[in-house]
């Protein structure tokens, strides 16, 4: 047992102890910021679990319906239109990279298997948390701040199960479905630039599209699109719902930066789960 | 309406009332609550009870931790320390299923109403039916639409409540807390932003459908003394504690700092609805006033009551009976205010006027004068007041009784009103007229 009384063993205590000052002040921020982190991932999980389990009864079928209009059928448009454009980049970008190989003729293949496999999962969901992501966290978050969520506790309504899984369950639906549009926009817009405008077979295109395409590349790009829904609906919701719990700002500020952080988030989060998902199906 | 003339009597003096006691059951109580939120010390260790089928009423200056003691009671706030007992039971031992049958019990009604903005009146109101029972889709509209007309909504049930006014978005909050028929109702400073008329009416609504349903209702305002005439019991929160539990009547007399901080500046805007003395400044003027008399001067004290109120709330809306309190007091107060008489709101519906310098036969004569100059020009303005409210242009019949009674400085003025109440005779009525649409 050390005595500390004595002046050498203190010195030497103090020795041992790591520097105040910079060096520290770096591990306590650094230290600090993956606490939090880790303590907000697991409440997130927490938060959708709970949330997920609740998405099975039979009174939420007609919120599920509303939320998938609100989420899907209005994304829609914007999903197919970014699409189109996305595609006929595609193909304008691979036309002359092709054309220098002189395989022009692969162009259907390259365009088919970039936009089932990488760019319509990400694309689409990065265009769906922009629309749909945002006006989620928005709603949630002033429902909070306005005591709407604390009312439905009050009567007995869990607020998870009402506000919450009823847009996991949308988002299940409706990604993969948003996703497949874009997919099939983006290979029309492609053929719009590659053949129309370009003079590529619309024959040999489209043969190389559906040659190309296997049922793995498909069903791999709607796993990717309902892991991404899933993580920007828990993501969007979970920023609205804790809204209150922010420390920087209150009210209205609070919203609007919840709304900026769940966007954010979002689409980080959608780049990194990308690489994760696909390092599984490769 | 026309004006009945058979009924108009002096009024004589009798016997007066009794009161029956009603066995009181602790349905909530606080032993020794505290709360802080950080360093900051909301409750220090309050005790309090709310007895079952009361209204009891909790009172503070702002920021006190009125509605911090209300969110303990529906399960939003834990105590740092001390019990919540429901029935005896400690709440925070409750199972899942005693829980929620606890909850179940309760409505809370927001300060701000937290109405959902992206639902419309009535399914704001029909959605704790809609989710917390197994009712059908026709017997949850039958229901809401039911409280929706109740609350007079009728006409706006289809609309959002943004697009709606402040008092009606109140009432949709109060026709959601009613819908599921609770026994406990929690009132969170129902009467904000309301104008006086509104505030009275709302608080009348409370009182009544209190009175209809029998729920026990806990209710934070800050509107005093009107709150006086609808509790059965106040509570004081002052400097983290409770400093008072006890009767509206017992709290008019209390000696403590913060009935001076509070009511003096409450009391000094006067009564907002009438324009009359508040009940502790027509005690103090009473006092003052007749200290300075021989104990062989008499005055006379009158008591005018409208009789169904209920009645009038009930068909007419609660908008128009408080027109018609406005009304009648105004009058009492100008045309006794003008002979050296003070009156004073005492109840919901009764007003009682002191002549500190008039005897019996002069108060008499004043008392003629009044009835004649009311049938004249104060019912005309009552029944302008009717008309102006009352949009569905429905009738009702209701009086206005007066009572006189004599009394002497060292007659506590209570017995004095009480022989007045007991002598009551009809003033005036208002009946509907027989044909036609006038009324």
């Amino acid at each position: 047992m050390a005595d500390n009384s004595t002046d050498d063993i203190t010195t030497a205590t103090q020795a041992l102890k790591p520097e105040k000052g910079l060096l520290k002040s770096v591990f306590i921020f650094f230290g600090g910021k993956a606490l939090r982190l880790n303590n907000d991932m697991g409440a997130m999980a927490i938060f959708f679990f709970r949330s997920f389990i609740m998405m099975f009864r039979f009174k939420a079928i007609p919120d599920i319906i509303q939320q998938i209009y609100y989420i899907g059928a209005k994304s829609a448009q914007i999903v197919m239109l970014v699409g189109f454009f996305t595609g006929m980049v595609l193909g304008l970008q691979l036309y002359f990279v092709l054309v220098d190989f002189g395989s022009v003729g692969v162009l259907g293949t390259a365009i088919a298997l970039t936009l089932i496999r990488e760019m319509g999962p990400v694309l689409a969901a990065i265009m769906i948390t922009a629309r749909a992501g945002s006006a989620m966290t928005a709603e949630i978050g002033i429902q909070r701040i306005s005591e709407q969520i604390d009312a439905l506790s009050t009567m007995r309504i869990d607020p998870l199960g009402y506000l919450i899984s009823p847009r996991i369950a949308a988002a299940i639906i409706s990604f993969p479905i948003l996703t497949a549009f874009f997919d099939l926009i983006g290979i029309i817009g492609a053929w719009v630039s590659g053949c129309l405008i370009l003079g590529v077979n619309s024959g040999s295109y489209f043969y190389r599209v559906v040659s190309s395409t296997q049922i793995d590349d498909i069903t791999g790009g709607f796993i990717k699109s309902i892991v991404f829904g899933l993580l920007i609906i828990t993501i969007c919701c979970f920023q609205g719902y804790f809204t209150h719990m922010r420390t920087d700002s209150f009210g209205a500020k609070s919203v609007s930066l919840s709304t900026t952080s769940a966007v954010v988030i979002s689409c980080v989060m959608i780049l990194i789960s990308d690489y994760i998902v696909n390092s599984f199906i490769l | 309406m026309t004006i009945d003339n058979e009924h108009t009597e002096e009024p004589t003096t009798e016997e007066p009332k009794t009161k029956k006691s009603v066995k009181k059951e602790p349905i909530i109580e606080f032993k020794g609550v505290s709360k802080s939120f950080g360093d900051r010390n909301i409750l220090d260790r309050i005790d309090f009870t709310i007895y079952k089928g009361e209204v009891t009423t909790l009172i503070g200056l702002s920021g006190t931790g009125k509605s911090v003691t209300l969110k303990h009671i529906i399960g939003m706030l834990k105590p740092d320390e001390g019990q919540i007992l429901f029935r005896g039971k400690p709440i925070d031992q409750m199972k899942k299923d005693e829980w929620n049958e606890y909850i179940g019990q309760i409505s809370y009604m927001f300060q701000s109403n937290a109405l959902f903005d992206s639902l419309t009146v009535f399914e704001n109101v029909a959605l704790p039916l809609k989710y917390t029972t197994k009712l059908k889709k026709k017997e949850i509209a039958a229901k809401a639409m039911a409280r929706i007309e109740q609350t007079e909504l009728t006409e706006v049930a289809d609309k959002y409540s943004s697009e709606i006014s402040g008092g009606m978005q109140k009432r949709v909050a109060l026709a959601r807390a009613l819908v599921t028929d609770p026994n406990i109702v929690l009132f969170d400073e129902p009467t904000t932003g309301q104008d006086p008329i509104r505030k009275n009416a709302i608080l009348s609504m409370v009182a009544d459908y209190q009175k209809r349903f029998g729920f026990t209702a806990l209710l934070i305002s800050h509107e005093i003394p009107d709150v006086y005439f609808i509790s059965n019991r106040i509570l004081a929160l002052y400097d983290k504690k409770i400093v008072f539990e006890g009767t509206p009547e017992d709290f008019e007399s209390l000696d403590h700092p913060f009935r001076q901080e509070l009511i003096s500046s409450l009391e000094s805007l006067g009564q907002e609805l009438t324009g009359l003395y508040s009940r502790r400044q027509f005690k103090v003027r009473y006092q003052s006033d007749l200290s300075q008399r021989q104990t062989d001067a008499s005055y006379a004290a009158a008591v005018f009551t409208i009789d169904e109120l209920d009645k009038i709330g009930e068909t007419l809306g609660h908008d128009v009976a408080q027109q018609i309190i406005r009304s009648l007091g105004s009058y009492i107060n100008k045309h006794f205010g003008a002979v050296g008489g003070f009156s004073s709101r005492q109840t919901i519906n009764e007003y009682a006027t002191v002549l500190p310098y008039s005897n019996l036969e002069e108060s008499q004569r004043i008392m003629e004068d009044f009835t004649r100059d009311f049938k004249n020009h104060g019912i005309e303005g009552v029944k302008t007041d009717i008309e102006g409210e009352n949009q569905s242009k429905e009738c009702v019949e209701f009086s206005v009784l007066a009572g006189l009674a004599q009394g002497k400085p060292q007659i506590e003025i209570e017995s004095v009103m009480e022989f007045a109440r007991y002598n009551q005779k009809e003033l005036a009525r208002f009946t509907c007229a027989r044909g036609g649409e006038e009324k």
